[in-house]
Formats: structure tokens, sequence, C-alpha cells
């Protein structure tokens, strides 16, 4: 069933759905945004940009909170069903999804700083920059299916998860055994550890942002490995 | 998804992979969607057209109502579902020109045979309408009334044990129980629906067809109605016609949204407000222009 967000005989229903979908992609971009600065941050040394990003944190807190108020608003007020519910029960799920990448920018950010400051040999950067890269992508391409209601790119988006733990379960034993050689090391390795499993994290929350862009337009609920609910396509 | 479609011979038939039953959906067919029939049914309606004189009401309609189940029928004016709901209990038979085909039974016995009576068959098919109609007569006559001429009851005693219950299940009878010589039709809007609703029930019926119960009721009212058609499925079997799709996502274990006389899509209530599957259905019920 194709998705028309913009037919109903009330235009105001129209415009509230049209808004908090709108507010919610604003969201992912400034969470997307984060997520490049810290990583950017961390490359850099650039300490400036990772406290850009720390101060930045509570405008996406903020928009969470005001996504919420107004889906809730639109709950009180149109009682909405079918694919209606769908999309405001998606924005709110992805809202928090976002967030809590927003959280995970700022874990980065903050261990970019430390790290920064200690400033010696960046063991594990290689590692984190692939990550980072293949996470950012699937923000970007999670929220562009949002923006299609393209069910396909969703699934596609959504398999990149695998690669990505695999990758981060590679360097998380590449650098235990680095620190088993060079325990002097282990204090820094250990925030390097932390931005991948930051990093790693964001992969799992882009991932919930594709099974919202399943449950909006299949009306299936895949979260938690039932794919199989999706028998189309 | 476990979707039956309805073939032109009124058959379930396993329904092919969804993407394609999607793709299948077409307006102009007269192809159910979803579950229109269940296993334990109650009343069972096959190929049933309606015309009233030349013009066709209702375009070959095939549906079960199960036992012990709430069926909400919905749909915009003029769909044809309370002709539908009215063919149940043969209601349309006092309207001259219309003509009803098609095979419907109750209990596997044809409602529409030669020798059956209407008289005993709206006992056991009893009837709710939208605006409250009680007799002008005390409430207490109006629920004796049909134990009386049914021969339900010989006894006064038996008749009072009669009213007493279906005012009580009816949810009514702490209100009026001190006043049942008084006129039903001084009862608010609400009482005297619930006052209906006993009069209907008092007669023992199988199955109970409701005609937008709730329309003429204040939210309360219509909350303690909704409240007493739940506690009443555990005995009856009802079909409901309603306009307010909150109330049908409420009180119904089925949905049937009807268009223009055929019925597009039949489902667990929770499916066709979660995820229908048919876009007139979707376009219906999320208030999209159809």
């Amino acid at each position: 069933m194709e998705m028309h967000f913009d037919q109903h005989i009330s235009r105001q229903f129209n415009e509230d759905l049209e808004s908090i979908k709108t507010e919610m992609l604003e969201m992912g971009g400034l969470v997307a945004r984060q997520v490049a600065d810290a990583v950017d941050a961390l490359s850099n040394a650039d300490s400036e940009l990772a406290e850009k990003v720390l101060r930045a944190e509570e405008e996406i807190d903020k928009r969470e909170m005001a996504l919420d108020e107004h889906a809730t608003l639109i709950i009180a007020k149109r009682q909405p069903a079918a694919s209606d519910l769908r999309m405001v029960m998606s924005v709110t799920r992805i809202a928090r999804d976002l967030e809590r990448i927003g959280d995970e920018a700022s874990k980065v950010a903050k261990m970019a700083i430390a790290l920064t400051d200690e400033g010696s040999s960046p063991r594990g950067y290689t590692e984190i920059r692939h990550i980072a890269n293949a996470v950012r992508k699937m923000l970007n391409d999670a929220l562009d299916a949002y923006t299609r209601f393209d069910v396909i790119a969703a699934m596609r988006t959504l398999t990149e998860d695998e690669k990505v733990d695999m990758d981060y379960r590679t360097a998380v034993r590449e650098l235990i055994t680095y620190m088993m050689e060079d325990p002097r090391s282990i204090s820094r390795v250990i925030n390097v550890l932390w931005i991948l499993r930051s990093l790693e994290r964001i992969g799992d929350h882009a991932k919930n942002i594709c099974e919202q862009v399943v449950y909006l337009v299949e009306g299936a609920d895949i979260r938690h490995g039932h794919e199989d609910k999706l028998k189309t396509k | 998804m476990d979707t039956m479609t309805l073939d032109a011979a009124g058959q379930t038939a396993a329904s092919q992979p969804e993407s394609a039953e999607r793709e299948a959906v077409d307006t102009n067919t007269s192809k159910t969607v979803g579950k229109p029939f269940c296993d334990d049914a109650k009343m069972r309606m096959r190929n049933v057209n309606v015309f009233y004189g030349e013009t066709q009401a209702i375009h070959d309609i095939s549906l079960d109502i199960g036992c012990n189940e709430v069926v909400a029928m919905i749909g915009p004016s003029g769909c044809g579902k309370s002709t539908f709901l009215r063919c149940l209990n043969r209601m349309n038979d006092t309207i001259e020109d219309c003509r009803v085909e098609g095979e419907l039974t109750l209990d596997g016995e044809p409602i529409y045979g030669q020798k059956v009576d209407v008289v005993p068959l709206r006992a056991r098919v009893g009837m709710v309408f939208q605006k409250p109609n009680p007799f002008p007569k005390s409430i207490y006559e109006n629920v004796a009334y049909g134990p009386k001429i049914h021969g339900i009851a010989r006894r006064r005693a038996e008749l009072d044990e009669i009213v007493e219950n279906s005012l009580r299940r009816a949810g009514l009878w702490n209100e009026v129980k001190d006043r049942l010589d008084q006129p039903g039709t001084g009862l608010s809007g609400g009482q005297q629906q619930r006052l209906c609703i006993a009069r209907a029930i008092a007669v023992s019926p199988e199955v109970i067809l409701m005609d937008e119960p709730c329309s003429a009721l204040d939210p309360i009212a219509t909350a303690r109605i909704e409240e007493l058609i739940n506690e009443l499925r555990e005995n009856y079997t009802i079909a409901i016609v309603t306009h307010s799709m909150q109330q049908a996502a409420r009180v119904s274990q089925r949905t049937a949204y009807f268009h223009l006389g055929r019925l597009v899509e039949v489902n667990d209530t929770e499916t066709v407000f979660t995820n229908p599957q048919h876009e007139l259905t979707e376009a219906y019920i999320t208030g999209r222009f159809g």
C-alpha cells in the first residue's frame, strides 16, 4: 500500500503529521552532524570541535522532548489509526534512538578530548575511522529510507549492522592483544575501546530506525530478530 | 499474514503471497479481503444481494458471525451496512420492494425459508436501534412485554425474575428497581437505550443486532453501553453497526468494512485498525479522501 499522509479530509491533520515527520528528520540531521563532528574531533585532535559537540547535546534532548509532546497531542486530538498511527509511533521511537545516538556522539567527543590531552601515538584509529564511516553511512541511509518510505533500502541498511558488529569484535580482539603486549598502553587503549563501543551502538540504533521504516510501511514489527514477519519482498 | 480471500463462488482459498494479494486488490471487484469466515459460525451469510426495487444495495456479500463474537460493521453512510444488518432478522421484510437473495442461515437453518415465522426468528435474533425506542409503558412492562407475548413466562413470579435479570444484565437494575412502574420514556437517553437492551435480552435471544446504539448518547452513557456489550458477548453473538471507529475498535473482535454495497475487508479488529489490508479501509479509518 502506498503511503499518503497528505490526503486527509482534515488539512490540519496533514500538517500535523507532516510536521512531526519533518521535526524528526531535522533532529536526525543534527544527530548525524554530531556523530561526524565527534569523529572528526578525534581524528584531527580538535578539542574545540569536541566541546562544540558536547554543547549541542542539550539541543537534541530538547528536540526529543518537543517531538514526544507533539506526538502525544496528535494522539489526543486525532486518535490516529492504521498508517497514521504507525507514523506517530515510529517517529517517537526513532526520536528515542536519535537521542541515544546523540549520547554516544557525546561520549566519543569526551574521549576525543581525553585522548587529545594525552596526545601520543593513535593506536586503533584506523579501526575507529573504518567503523565510524560505516555507521555514519548506516544512519544517513536509514533516515533516507524513512524519508522515501523505502522498505528495500531499509532492509539493505539493516543488514549492514552485522558487518559493523563483526568489525567491532575484530578490532576489540586486536586491541586486547596489543594491551597484553604493552601494558603501559592499557588506559589509552581502553578509551579507544569505549569509542569503538559507542560507534557500534550507533550502528544498532541506525538498525532500529530501519526497523521502524518497515513498521511504518508494512505494519510488521520485525524488532528483536522477527524479520520473518516481513513476508513481502 | 494469515489472510484469506473470498473468490466469486464464496469459498475460502488460501491467499497468494501478500505482495501478490495486495497488487490484486481491485476496488471494483466484490472480492473481500481478510477473514470473512470463522469456524464456529452462529450466522452464515453467503452471496447475499439486496435490492430496493431496481436499485441494488448489497452486492454479493459473504460473512460469518461467530459464536460469542462481536462483529463491528463500519463504512460511510449509504454503504449498505445497516441494510445488511437488517437482513439478519428480516427487518427488511417490512420494506416494500426490498428483495433479499442469497443464503442466510442461523445455526445452519435458513432465515428466509418459506416456513420460517419471523416472530420467533426475531426473538432469537434481537435488535437494538439507533434511537432508544421504549414502549410508552412502564419500565417493567417494557421488559416483560416480549416474554409475555412469546409465552416464555407464565406466572407473575417468573416474569418478575426475567425482568430483574434482564435489567441487571443491562446494568440498569440499580437505577430503576424502585420505580419499575414509572414510564420507560421518563428515563435518560442512556438509560432508555439500556432499557431497550434489557428488552431485547428478556426473550433470551441468541444474536443481538445493534444499529448505531450509541449515536444518540453522551460519552458516559456510551461507555456504559460498550461495557455492557463486552459483558453480553459471553452469552450472545453480537453484530453492531457503528459510525464511531473508536467504538468498533473497542468493542469488536472482528471488523467488517463496507463500501458502496460491497464488503471490502473483514479482519481481526486489531489488524483493521493498525494495518488494514485494503486501501479503501485505510482511507476510511484514517479519514482520507476515499
